[in-house]
């Protein structure tokens, strides 16, 4: 590993918390502001889970543009898939601070994601990567990935909130 | 329930009326039909060879309810196989894809090559001599071909060819696959997704462009925040657009687009360093297919549905689609990324990047179709609105991508199919 300091499991673990539950408020300005400028998120396809987006169709493979514009179009009224909106429960658990890749803290964490919507009640299981990073003495989200266990979106059917 | 049915479909030409009886969305009798008339009738999709490039390479999935195998054999040729163990059931392949000389039974250790042979039978001197290994191997569908790269298989022995079948729908296949010199192929990554409605929701929705403002305008939005001039278009231009009847079921709509295409139409949101780059691609289609062909090929975006379930739209990336009812208010759906098989590593990450701006289970668009197919069969539970109305443009000479011609050419196909008395005549043939 790099010189670089490596946060206590709590400092991630109260960081992933915050996430969890500004993203189930449905409070995405605020989410926003944990992320670093230029972040990413990413949900991989089920059959090439730990591909790259870039020669390989993904999900999601957001740049920190789509990111913001995702957030716009999920808090006005024309996003219809989540209008009206999902009610969301995340529980985040085996929380591990892998160490550093030099420029990144690496984190794992799973995931066990909660839609309700229409009286059907849709799990998304899976494991989070996080590359996190400082800036100043705070504790940013540089790219996130949300890698599903689930082997297809069924009967899902769609991401349409933020996973 | 093999007797001709009643029509689902109101066709009033002199009228203008076309109405659809919501029977075909929700009746599980109707679905018991379909299965046997329209998917067990008509050339399937099975997958793409690009998906096999290899001699030993296999696909295992699941096609019109059945678990198939896409394998190219030890010959280098592409097969398409039924995934039962002619013993006693077992699926023979339990892998999703993978490369394999052989495909070994599990349950009793029956051995079939790449070919589908059957090449090992433990104990095999306890069968009697009418035990005939070499009838023994793994079943293919009745008819498989290949049109350019895309394989289909059909299960009706007396069907016309693939060729014939696909008709007009022929022509904007070729716009698609003279994308490449050297052919298309699938990318890796399939998004394997459902929607809780009938799956000809789906047929309507994926050629529909009366729905794209209202239900994609967070799409366009999008667009225009990033930069894309969303004025040099307008889509209600007549030169600009069509909706045609391909013949058999098929539809298109052609249209300009606003947004980009990975093929040699940039747009700002591209990067100024990549026109220069585009510029040249289109010229090479210039010269390789005249002025008139290269635009088309570049600059028309096309949604294409080939009957009765595979759906090839050509828009801000190429995706192939295809979609099984499991129940009547339920489906399943595959979608790939296609692209020209010799794209540079740049072009094909801007290329998938465009493809999610709008299409998946997690674009800005897809997630909200899904959710209005949803919606209109939670709709359907109002028996007492018994028919859907699909008759937009119906008296309009040249229809637009906005009508409705091309649901239309694919209801008259399908109630065709539903209605005519074919399973009574084949059984008096036999």
């Amino acid at each position: 590993m790099s010189g670089m300091e490596l946060p206590s499991r709590q400092e991630v673990e109260e960081l992933l918390y915050k996430e969890a539950a500004l993203l189930d408020e449905w409070r995405l300005d605020e989410w926003l502001e944990l992320l670093t400028e230029e972040a990413i998120y990413e949900v991989p396809p089920t059959d090439v889970p730990e591909g790259d987006s870039r020669n390989t169709l993904f999900i999601i493979a957001d740049d920190a543009v789509r990111i913001r514009s995702r957030v716009k179009q999920l808090l006005g009224k024309a996003a219809w898939s989540e209008n009206p909106r999902s009610r969301t429960r995340r529980m985040i658990a085996n929380v591990r601070v892998l160490g550093s890749d030099g420029e990144n803290i690496l984190v794992t964490a799973n995931f066990a994601v909660y839609r309700m919507r229409y009286e059907s009640v849709d799990t998304y299981i899976g494991r989070y990567d996080y590359k996190l990073a400082r800036e100043g003495s705070i504790l940013k989200i540089r790219e996130r990935r949300a890698i599903l266990d689930n082997e297809a979106l069924r009967p899902h059917g769609k991401i349409s909130f933020i996973l | 329930m093999d007797n001709p049915t009643e029509s689902f479909i109101i066709d009033d030409q002199d009228a203008g009326l076309f109405r659809v009886n919501r029977k075909a969305f929700t009746e599980p009798e109707c679905l018991e039909n379909e299965r046997r008339r329209v998917f067990d009738k008509c050339w399937i999709y099975v997958g793409h060879e690009s998906e096999v490039p290899h001699a030993g390479d296999y696909r295992s999935r699941s096609v019109a309810g059945r678990p198939m195998i896409l394998v190219r054999g030890d010959d280098s040729v592409v097969r398409v196989l039924l995934n039962t163990c002619t013993h006693r059931g077992s699926l023979v392949c339990r892998q999703k894809s993978g490369n394999a000389r052989t495909f070994q039974c599990p349950y009793h250790a029956w051995t079939y090559n790449s070919r589908g042979q059957l090449v090992g039978v433990p104990g095999e001197d306890s069968y009697s001599d009418a035990f005939k290994r070499d009838e023994m191997g793994l079943v293919a569908p009745p008819q498989v071909d290949n049109y350019r790269g895309f394989i289909f298989a059909c299960f009706d022995r007396a069907a016309d060819s693939l060729y014939d079948y696909l008709a007009g729908a022929r022509e904007y296949l070729d716009l698609v696959v003279d994308q490449s010199e050297l052919g298309m192929k699938i990318v890796a990554g399939q998004q394997s997704y459902s929607a809780r409605a009938n799956w000809k929701l789906l047929v309507e929705n994926s050629y529909d462009g009366y729905h794209g403002l209202p239900t994609h305008q967070r799409y366009f939005s999008f667009l225009s925040d990033i930069g894309v001039d969303m004025k040099g278009v307008s889509i209600a231009t007549p030169s600009h657009q069509k909706a045609v009847d391909l013949g058999n079921g098929h539809a298109v709509v052609e249209y300009q687009s606003a947004w980009g295409r990975p093929i040699a139409h940039w747009v700002a949101p591209f990067g100024e360093h990549r026109r220069e780059h585009f510029e040249q691609l289109r010229r090479r289609f210039d010269d390789r297919f005249g002025p008139e062909r290269a635009r088309r090929i570049c600059e028309t975006s096309r949604n294409l549905g080939i009957f009765p379930n595979l759906v090839i739209n050509d828009i801000m990336a190429i995706t192939v689609r295809t979609f099984f009812p499991v129940s009547p208010d339920y489906m399943e759906v595959n979608a790939w990324a296609l692209a020209p098989a010799d794209e540079s590593a740049e072009d094909s990450a801007l290329r998938l990047d465009n493809f999610l701006t709008f299409l998946g289970p997690g674009g800005f668009a897809t997630p909200d179709d899904v959710e209005m197919l949803e919606s209109c069969q939670r709709g359907f539970a109002n028996r007492e609105v018994g028919w859907s109305d699909i008759s937009r443009g119906m008296k309009r000479e040249h229809p637009s991508i906005t009508d409705e011609l091309q649901m239309r050419a694919f209801w008259r196909r399908w109630n065709q199919l539903m209605t005519e008395p074919q399973l009574r005549r084949a059984r008096k043939a036999a």
